[in-house]
């Protein structure tokens, strides 16, 4: 059950199980737990996810974007969001109105200057990442902590760029954020134990699974994932399997849900190939290096799913060729 | 499609280790044969004029089909294809067949090899003869990688396996399918992989190494055991 509105009823109990288990942890004192206001910058599609579980949690949650167009769409989609979880019973129309009212959009960056932990979402640039970070650490008290959804840069990099790298943890949630629980809690070399602490304990209060890992590029699941997917599209471009037959074998040998080229399809060419330069940017190991065919493909305009076509063919949401 | 076919059994097969249907539905003579089993030489030596059936189907391990049927100049294929039905280690053998073709590979030899194995109930896919076919060439390296990052502390194994079960929404992360199915069977696969095709990601992972190793030492303690109680006490 997800915990909803920690700062009333059932959602307090909730608040002093994961207090509790919280101390019980980390042996540190009450007042390192005082995150009720959140505030997440950026509101693409990872930063609504995330808006949307702190909300549902009920976290005061403030979106900040520059773009009031982007808050809008968010905004949009995320009420789409709760009425279908509403329509399938899976929260009452008042745990949705409640998240609804605890979350406002912003594209004054001064607004975040209440948050105990602002999350960062915005495009996957050191440059891009520090600029925020720099002016976020203008705005905001010296105790709120900082948090990077980043997927492949490095936390300690990121913090670096951060004036108080002491007080900034990696949190990559997965996509869609909204409905996948994990979240990869990664500490920089500098990032303080409280911090972490902090951090984990709150990720636990929003109701997500976290898991340690080291500040690794492509932290555990893009390590695996995009080496993979690689491996997968060289032997589409050799001509040793046909995509449909090799999402069959995957699918039926291993019980996947969704056979490797549907999911890069359903991720997009794209997105694959800007993770997936990220990752072998980090790493340099042979796998990480993105296949000639993804290049290629997408100059032909073979994106996947979003543009009709990608390993293969879509009319609508129906599939062809699988 | 229906096809009629019988079976060719002899030694061990990693595919068919009990009772199935596809064995208790063959008949006595058919158009295509399916030989399973490791001895596959001799199995072929039987069969004699290979030519006069619509499909000769191989049962493999890791090796490739053209260990039996030869290859020229990338240009090689007839009647005759390869199989496997994927298993993972100790786990029973799953509903896949990887069905292996050559370049010059007969269509209506696939199409009726296809059709025996669907009648059967199987999932068929088709590939080219490459070490590792389909899954196995794909899953490795993966496993390979989780192996190693667990001895780079990259995470705990209880956290790499949550990541990928939850991440990705699969059934078992790499540790513990590993684990359960029997680490010493991943050295085996690799170590064929490896040698196959001389790519590092396949050769094995050091915990890997150290379940054979110990597989191979548990094995020679029990047969000096059992050697030393066979000898007659004064």
């Amino acid at each position: 059950m997800l915990p909803s509105a920690l700062r009333e009823g059932s959602g307090a109990r909730e608040r002093n199980r994961v207090t509790s288990e919280f101390f019980a942890l980390f042996g540190t004192t009450e007042h390192s737990f005082m995150i009720q206001t959140i505030g997440v910058a950026g509101s693409g599609t990872m930063g609504a996810g995330i808006a949307i579980v702190a909300a549902r949690a009920g976290f005061r949650t403030i979106v900040y974007d520059t773009a009031q167009a982007a808050l809008e769409r968010a905004r949009n989609q995320t009420e789409a969001f709760f009425a279908r979880s509403v329509e399938r019973k899976r929260l009452t129309r008042e745990q949705a109105d409640r998240a609804l009212a605890v979350l406002q959009g912003t594209t004054d960056i001064d607004a975040l200057a209440q948050c105990d932990i602002v999350i960062e979402a915005v495009f996957e640039d050191l440059k891009v990442k520090h600029a925020l970070l720099g002016k976020l650490d203008r705005v905001c008290p010296p105790s709120t902590l900082f948090a990077s959804n980043t997927s492949t840069l490095s936390i300690t990099e990121i913090a670096a760029g951060s004036g108080r790298d002491e007080r900034v943890v990696g949190m990559h949630f997965c996509l869609p954020a909204q409905l996948m629980r994990l979240v990869e809690m990664s500490p920089g070399l500098r990032t303080s134990e409280e911090t972490f602490a902090t951090a984990w304990a709150f990720c636990q209060a929003l109701g997500q699974v976290p898991v340690k890992t080291k500040d690794n590029p492509g932290f555990i699941l893009n390590y695996f994932l995009i080496p993979f997917n690689n491996d997968v599209i060289r032997m589409v471009e050799a001509g040793l399997a046909e995509p449909a037959d090799i999402d069959l074998a995957i699918k039926t040998a291993l019980g996947y849900a969704m056979g490797p080229l549907e999911l890069l399809d359903l991720v997009g060419l794209d997105t694959h190939l800007l993770v997936a330069e990220a990752l072998y940017a980090g790493t340099h190991e042979p796998r990480a290096a993105v296949p000639a065919l993804v290049r290629r493909m997408i100059a032909a305009g073979h994106l996947g799913r979003k543009s009709g076509q990608g390993f293969y063919k879509y009319s609508g949401s129906a599939m062809f060729g699988a | 499609m229906t096809v009629d076919y019988s079976m060719l059994s002899l030694g061990d097969s990693a595919s068919f280790p009990e009772s199935h249907a596809l064995l208790d539905n063959a008949r006595r003579r058919g158009e295509v044969v399916i030989v399973t089993g490791n001895r596959t030489e001799e199995a072929l030596e039987r069969l004699g004029d290979t030519g006069r059936y619509k499909a000769v189907v191989i049962e493999l391990g890791t090796q490739c089909l053209g260990v039996y049927t030869g290859e020229a100049r990338g240009e090689e294929g007839s009647n005759l294809l390869g199989f496997a039905r994927f298993r993972l280690g100790d786990d029973p053998p799953t509903n896949l067949i990887e069905l292996v073709r050559q370049p010059a590979t007969r269509p209506a030899a696939i199409d009726a090899a296809r059709a025996v194995f669907e009648s059967a109930g199987f999932k068929v896919a088709l590939c080219k003869d490459v070490p590792g076919r389909i899954v196995d060439r794909l899953v490795r390296p993966y496993y390979n990688a989780a192996l190693r990052r667990l001895d780079e502390s990259l995470a705990s194994a209880s956290d790499l396996d949550t990541t990928l079960k939850l991440g990705l929404g699969y059934p078992e992360g790499p540790i513990g399918l590993l684990e359960r199915s029997g680490l010493h069977h991943h050295y085996d696969v690799t170590q064929a992989l490896y040698e196959a095709s001389g790519d590092t990601a396949y050769a094995p992972a050091r915990r890997a190494q150290v379940a054979k190793r110990r597989t191979l030492a548990a094995a020679r303690t029990q047969e000096w055991t059992e050697r030393k109680l066979d000898q007659p006490t004064d």
